[in-house]
C-alpha cells in the first residue's frame, strides 16, 4: 500500500468513488465556516473543541459570563489596581463614618466599623475565587480520577466506591460543612475549600464514572483493543478525552455554588473568620442593621450573586457548545 | 487446496449466568458460539450468516481475541492464538485486523483521521518509521479512495460511507492477512454499500487479503463470498461454496433464508414458493435438544430431538453439489431459482 502506482488503479476501479469523494468530502458545514476552499482542507483544523469554541465566541451567554469572571479573578489577583485603600492597613476604618451612605468618593458607602464598603467588596473577591477554584480542582482531582478508575475496572472496587460516594450524597454540602466546619474550626479560605471538596467529590466522580462506562464499550475503544494498543493509551487517547466534557461543564457551574456556599457558611459565622475579608462575613455583620443601613447589606450581597450568575452562565453556555445534539 | 490462514477447530463460547450479589454462583451460560470449525485460506473470502443473535459477532469478537474463548482452538497460521498474551497476542494483532459495523461509533470523534489512521504505526511502530508516518497515512487514505488532503480532518465532517473508508484504511495500516469484516456494510445506504464492496474486492485482490465476512444480507454475501457458512443459534449448519449454498442449499434452515431473499423479477416472485417459519429463535441460554433447528424445522422428527446431527457431508449428496450440512434429513431443494 506504499507503492504510490496503486493509488492509480484505486481511482479507476471505482469509477463512481473517484468523483463523489473530493466532492462529498467536506459536509456542508464544516466548509461554510472555514476560511478556505472544500480543498483546502488539510489546513483547517475543526476539533469539537474548535467547533465548540466558535459557538461559544458567539454565546452572549458566554461573552457577558466569561467577561464577569475574568473580571472578578482580575480582582482577586490584584486588588489594588480598582481601589488606593487597603482594609488590611491601620486607620482604614474610621468610627465615625459609620454607616454612612453611599457618595461620590466613596460609592458604596460605609459598614458599621466605618470601613469602605467598595473597597471591602473589592477584597472580598479574593477568599471567594479561591474558595471556588481550589475547591473545584480539588473536586476534578479526586472525583475525576476515581470515577474513571471505577468506570474502567469495574467489577468491587467499582461497587465498594459507588456505596461510599452515595453515603456522601445523603449529606447536603451546606449542612455537613456547618457540621464538619463547627466542630474543627479555624476557619479560612483553605478549610473551606478543603471541607467542601470532600463533600463534593462524589457528584463529579459519579459524571465520570457514567461518561466512561457510556464510553468504553464503544467500537472505537474496541478497535483500539484490537490494534493491540495498551491500558493507558485507550484510557489516554480515547475513553478521558470523549468523557470530559460533561465534567468541565458541571464543574464550571458548581464552582458558582460553590461560592455560594462559602459565602453561606461565612454568614453563619462557621466559614471564614474576620478579620479576613469575605461577602458572606460583609452580609452577616450587615443584616441586623438592613433596615437603618441597607446599603451595607446589598453592595456585597449584589456582588456575590452576579459572580455566582457569571459562573453558571458560563457553564450553560460551554454545555450548549459541548453538547453534540445541538450541532 | 492451500494451506489454510486460519483453522478454527471446535471454537465455544459461552457467557455465565449468575445469580446472588456478592456469592455469585453459575447457573447456567449464553452459549452465543458452541463447537464452531471451519477454515480459510489465502486470498479467500469466508461469508458467514445468519440472523440476529445467531453469534456471528460474538464469532468475530473471539477469533479477534477480544473475547476469550471457553474453548476450543484458533489456529492462525498454525498457532493457536486463543491462549496468547502480552507481545505474543500484539504480534498476532498485527495480521488480523477488523472493519466494524458502524462506522459512526468505530470511529474516535476526538482524533483527526490521520491520527486514527495513524494509530495501528504509534501501537506497532516497527511497521512504519516516525517520519515516513504522514505519508504512509495519506497513501492509506490515496488506497480507499479518499483524498489524501483530508488528514486532519474529524470523522463528524464524513459522510457514513467515508467513515467506513477511513475504518478500512485504519484496518489495513498494518498490512494483515486477514481482516474480519463484522457487517461492513448494514450501517450504509445501498448505493454506498456497493462501493464499499467493491472497494473491499479491489483491495483483496491487491493486497491477496483474505476475509472473514459477516452479514445478513444474503445478496452482498453472494457476492463477495467463496465460501459461506450458516449460523443457527450457535452452531454452523451449513458451510460451503458459493455455489453450493445458493444454488443446492440442504438444510431447512438455509432454504428458509434463502427463500426470503427478496426477488426482484415480479413474475418469478410470484411462482417461487416461500418458507415461512413459525416461532422464534429459542434463547442461547437454553437451546433445544438434539439438533437446534428443530423447534422450528417442518422435517423434525423423534431423531432430531435426541441426535445432534454433525456438519458433515450427507451420503445423499454426489458430485460438485456435495457439501457439508448438519441435518439428518439434509436434502437439495432450489429455493431461489437459479437453477
Amino acid at each position: 500500500m506504499s507503492e504510490p502506482t496503486k493509488s492509480e488503479n484505486t481511482g479507476a476501479a471505482i469509477p463512481g468513488q473517484s468523483g463523489s469523494g473530493p466532492a462529498a468530502g467536506g459536509p456542508a458545514a464544516a466548509t461554510a465556516k472555514g476560511s478556505g476552499a472544500p480543498d483546502a482542507g488539510g489546513e483547517r483544523v475543526a476539533s469539537l473543541w474548535t467547533d465548540a469554541w466558535t459557538d461559544l465566541r458567539r454565546s452572549p451567554l458566554f461573552l457577558i459570563g466569561g467577561f464577569l469572571v475574568l473580571f472578578m479573578v482580575v480582582l482577586a489577583i490584584a486588588p489594588q489596581l480598582f481601589t488606593d485603600g487597603d482594609p488590611r492597613a491601620g486607620g482604614f476604618c474610621n468610627l465615625a463614618d459609620s454607616l454612612k451612605r453611599p457618595s461620590g468618593s466613596h460609592w458604596f458607602g460605609f459598614d458599621v466599623q466605618g470601613c469602605d464598603i467598595y473597597t471591602r467588596t473589592i477584597w472580598g473577591a479574593r477568599n471567594s475565587i479561591i474558595v471556588g477554584m481550589v475547591t473545584t480542582t480539588l473536586v476534578v482531582l479526586v472525583g475525576g480520577s476515581l470515577g474513571l478508575w471505577a468506570g474502567w475496572i469495574g467489577g468491587i472496587g467499582d461497587s465498594v466506591l459507588s456505596r461510599v460516594t452515595e453515603i456522601f450524597f445523603a449529606i447536603p454540602l451546606l449542612l455537613g460543612g456547618m457540621l464538619i466546619m463547627s466542630t474543627w474550626g479555624e476557619g479560612n479560605a483553605w478549610t473551606v475549600s478543603a471541607v467542601m471538596a470532600v463533600l463534593g467529590w462524589p457528584q463529579i466522580y459519579r459524571l465520570m464514572r457514567s461518561a466512561v462506562l457510556a464510553n468504553k464499550h464503544n467500537d472505537y475503544v474496541v478497535a483500539a483493543r484490537a490494534l493491540g494498543a495498551g491500558t493507558g493509551r485507550i484510557v489516554g487517547r480515547h475513553i478521558l478525552p470523549n468523557a470530559v466534557a460533561p465534567v468541565i461543564v458541571v464543574s464550571t457551574i458548581n464552582l458558582g455554588v460553590y461560592i455560594g456556599a462559602e459565602a453561606a457558611l461565612s454568614y453563619l459565622g462557621i466559614g471564614i473568620q474576620s478579620p479576613a475579608i469575605s461577602w458572606g462575613l460583609m452580609i452577616s455583620d450587615a443584616q441586623a442593621r438592613f433596615l437603618n443601613a441597607p446599603h451595607v447589606l446589598l453592595f456585597p450581597a449584589a456582588v456575590l450573586s452576579v459572580t455566582v450568575l457569571a459562573f453558571i452562565m458560563l457553564g450553560d453556555a460551554v454545555r450548549d457548545a459541548l453538547d453534540p445534539k445541538l450541532r | 487446496m492451500a494451506e489454510p490462514i486460519l483453522e478454527v477447530k471446535d471454537l465455544v463460547k459461552h457467557y455465565p449466568l449468575t445469580q446472588g450479589i456478592v456469592l455469585k454462583k453459575q447457573v447456567g451460560a449464553v452459549r452465543a458460539v458452541d463447537g464452531v470449525s471451519f477454515s480459510l485460506t489465502k486470498g479467500e473470502t469466508l461469508g458467514i450468516v445468519g440472523e440476529s443473535g445467531c453469534g456471528k459477532s460474538t464469532l468475530a469478537k473471539v477469533l479477534m481475541n477480544l473475547e476469550k474463548a471457553t474453548s476450543g482452538q484458533v489456529l492462525f497460521k498454525g498457532e493457536d492464538i486463543t491462549r496468547l498474551s502480552g507481545a505474543g497476542l500484539k504480534a498476532v494483532r498485527r495480521n488480523i485486523q477488523m472493519v466494524f459495523q458502524d462506522p459512526y461509533t468505530s470511529l474516535n470523534p476526538r482524533m483527526t483521521v490521520g491520527d486514527i489512521i495513524g494509530e495501528p504505526f504509534e501501537i506497532h511502530p516497527e511497521v512504519a518509521p516516525k517520519g515516513d508516518r504522514r505519508r504512509a497515512v495519506q497513501d492509506l487514505l490515496d488506497v480507499v479512495g479518499l483524498n489524501p488532503e483530508y488528514i486532519n480532518r474529524y470523522p463528524h465532517q464524513f459522510s457514513g460511507g467515508q467513515r467506513q473508508r477511513i475504518g478500512i484504511a485504519r484496518g489495513l495500516a498494518l498490512k494483515p492477512e486477514l481482516i474480519i469484516c463484522d457487517e461492513p456494510v448494514s450501517a450504509l445506504d445501498v448505493s454506498v454499500q456497493a462501493q464499499v464492496i467493491n472497494l473491499l474486492e479491489q483491495l483483496q485482490n491487491e493486497f491477496r487479503l483474505s476475509y472473514m465476512f459477516i452479514a445478513h444480507d444474503l445478496s452482498i454475501v453472494r457476492h463477495i463470498s467463496d465460501r459461506v457458512g450458516v449460523m443457527y443459534l450457535g452452531k454452523m449448519v451449513e458451510i460451503g461454496t458459493e455455489e453450493q449454498i445458493y444454488s443446492h442449499p440442504t438444510h431447512p434452515y438455509t432454504q428458509a433464508l434463502l427463500s426470503a431473499v427478496p426477488v426482484p423479477d415480479p413474475t418469478g416472485r410470484e411462482h417461487r414458493e416461500r418458507i415461512l417459519l413459525s416461532g422464534d429463535i429459542p434463547s442461547p441460554a437454553n437451546p433445544p435438544s438434539g439438533c437446534r433447528f428443530r423447534t422450528r424445522c417442518w422435517k423434525a422428527e423423534e431423531r432430531c430431538s435426541t441426535e445432534v446431527p454433525l456438519l458433515a457431508v450427507p451420503s445423499t449428496l454426489r458430485g460438485p453439489a456435495a457439501h457439508e450440512s448438519a441435518c439428518h434429513f439434509a436434502e437439495v431443494r432450489d429455493v431461489i431459482g437459479s437453477g
